[in-house]
């Protein structure tokens, strides 16, 4: 009796995951489907089963040159993010391995950046951005990139160089290496799944970011979200062609998700569970 | 060689000292164990050798060199952790070439000290492995390895038997002074395992709250402790302490007296009592009985004396292995 019951609640959690799954992902395949559609049947209501036409596509490709906004979103997600991790690996190994008073503090200040609103500072970031000159630049976009996501590389780098434990790296002093070696043959090695999982979670980060890219961007250095939001003016709204762009926008981005899945898992949910 | 030397040695952590102040020589190829009970800063005391923690003040000598302020890479030592710290992305070769390689070693020689060191510590075949394959025994025998293949002036132990089980830390601790043997290299090695620490030593350092009780051979300690803290640290069972009168019949603020020099009789003795437990463990029973002159003691009587539960004993201490102490707790 016990068994059946266990077996019912796991089909009835199963197909509530289903739905939850389903509802999350509905937004993205509505877009799919849509940009399988003609403007007309886009604006005809709501209807799952497009007619399958391409003529979105082939406008998008025609009409706008996709292939330079892709590069952009592709310089300016891996460039930010290799940059940031520049910057994160000796910052989260010190605060790592030779903490002081104040980093639980440091962690905090910066993490409370994130909590801010981002247009609160648009002003003072717009004029900066002006005056040296970085507007519509990919150097100013790549900057601005990674600062914006420092925080939360720093962060998750910290949490996983805190898991090391501190012998193995005493070990490797008491070996005779110096700090260098024991930070590229035994630290990175070690922390590899870790760096790897914020890489990717940054990219997908930075790759989707749309108030900076919008706001700082026009033509030579405007990712795919700059792209898509383009298709929402100034003639009015071409929800088909809008699909379309935005599927070809995410679908970069999708796969490379659903190649590292795991590692991406382990990214999002390290340290709930040892 | 590999002769260290304390001077003034201390250590604080902010406002909580560690160690007050200790000055201790260890000689060339001495098995010196720091032993004592947990947080009496033996461990520190042995980071602070090694360069893993820095001293607040005093000096720190090898060879006659001061390597106060070197890093630990510096001092030519090796260490073997409690943990055994193995690097879990290297095979088991390449982490006891990891030394080797770190001093810049040949290929050639790297190849040549790890096969030597892997027969030696019966991991021949385990060498393509990653420690996470490996029992708990294998894996502090790769961490001895990696140790070895230096040839430093000083091994360091930090608790490496404590992860073990009984069984095989009796033959790890066989092992360890067989290493010793063949070497006869500096060894330092920390323990709270008193039996450690006596069947291991050439020198015994025992340390409590940071100060340094007492030094000298495991049998000095045993026979002439200097004080109550030593007397009670080392031997097993713990010796037997007795205050007031009989006390006072020896001239003695406290008496101790060891289990095993206490003779049971069931019809004679000094001291009458009646048995509380006894532990039969073959050769040897350990009687905990309950005097009315001298308190509770603790005896250790032939494995053949057959004694019960509320059976009434007589007890008698060998007068010429009474334990003198005074008022301050220093043996008289």
């Amino acid at each position: 009796m016990a068994r059946a019951v266990t077996t019912r609640h796991k089909t009835i959690a199963t197909a509530a995951a289903w739905i939850v799954a389903l509802l999350i992902f509905f937004p993205i395949l509505y877009t799919i489907i849509t940009s399988f559609k003609s403007e007309q049947e886009a604006i005809q209501g709501f209807s799952l089963f497009p007619s399958g036409t391409l003529e979105s596509y082939a406008e998008v490709q025609s009409q706008y040159n996709y292939f330079r906004p892709f590069l952009n979103s592709v310089i300016l997600s891996v460039g930010s993010t290799v940059l940031a991790l520049v910057v994160a690996i000796p910052a989260a190994w010190a605060m790592a391995f030779s903490p002081t008073r104040r980093t639980k503090d440091i962690l905090m200040w910066m993490l409370s950046t994130k909590m801010m609103p981002a247009v609160a500072v648009l002003f003072p970031i717009y004029l900066i951005f002006r005056d040296f000159g970085l507007l519509d630049s990919r150097i100013g976009m790549t900057i601005m990139l990674m600062l914006i996501n420092l925080p939360i590389v720093v962060w998750m780098l910290y949490t996983y160089f805190r898991e090391i434990p501190g012998e193995i790296l005493e070990a490797a002093r008491m070996d005779g290496a110096s700090l260098w070696n024991e930070i590229v043959y035994v630290l990175t090695p070690m922390a590899i799944p870790g760096i790897a999982s914020t890489l990717l979670l940054n990219i997908i980060l930075a790759w989707n970011e749309a108030f900076w890219t919008i706001r700082l961007t026009t033509t030579n250095a405007a990712p795919l979200t700059a792209f898509i939001s383009s298709f929402s003016s100034p003639q009015g709204l071409f929800w088909a062609k809008l699909s379309a762009a935005s599927t070809l926008a995410i679908a970069p981005i999708l796969i490379m998700g659903w190649f590292s899945q795991k590692q991406l898992v382990r990214g999002l949910t390290f340290g709930a569970v040892k | 060689m590999g002769k260290i030397a304390l001077r003034n040695v201390n250590k604080s952590f902010g406002a909580t000292t560690i160690i007050p102040n200790i000055d201790l020589d260890i000689e060339d190829g001495e098995f010196v164990v720091f032993v004592g009970p947990s947080g009496c800063g033996k461990s520190t005391l042995l980071r602070l050798i090694a360069g893993l923690e820095d001293v607040t003040g005093g000096t720190i000598s090898i060879d006659g060199r001061d390597v106060t302020n070197e890093a630990p890479s510096k001092r030519k030592l090796a260490m073997v952790f409690q943990s055994y710290a193995l690097y879990p992305h290297m095979t088991v070769a390449k982490n006891i070439a990891f030394p080797l390689k770190m001093a810049g070693e040949s290929q050639d020689v790297i190849d040549r000290k790890v096969k030597d060191a892997a027969r030696v510590l019966n991991l021949t075949n385990y060498l393509e492995r990653r420690p996470g394959q490996l029992s708990g025994g294998q894996r502090q025998r790769v961490a001895i390895g990696r140790a070895i293949v230096r040839q430093p002036s000083a091994f360091l132990f930090d608790e490496p038997l404590s992860n073990l089980d009984a069984a095989l830390r009796g033959t790890m601790r066989l092992e360890i002074s067989e290493l010793h043997q063949q070497l006869k290299t500096t060894m330092v090695y920390v323990t709270h395992d008193q039996v450690e620490a006596m069947t291991m030593a050439d020198k015994i350092v025992v340390l409590n709250a940071g100060n340094i009780e007492q030094v000298g051979s495991p049998l000095e300690l045993y026979k002439t402790p200097k004080n109550l803290f030593v007397a009670g640290f080392i031997g097993s069972p713990k010796m037997n302490f007795v205050n007031g009168g009989p006390a006072a019949a020896h001239g003695a603020a406290t008496i101790g007296i060891r289990p095993e020099h206490v003779k049971v009789s069931k019809t004679q003795g000094e001291w009458k009592g009646v048995v509380g437990v006894a532990e039969h463990l073959g050769a040897d029973t350990f009687i905990h009985v309950n005097t009315e002159a001298a308190g509770p003691l603790t005896v250790r009587a032939d494995g053949d004396l057959s004694v019960e539960h509320g059976e009434t004993v007589h007890l008698t201490p060998d007068p010429a292995r009474i334990h003198r102490f005074g008022q301050d707790g220093l043996a008289l």
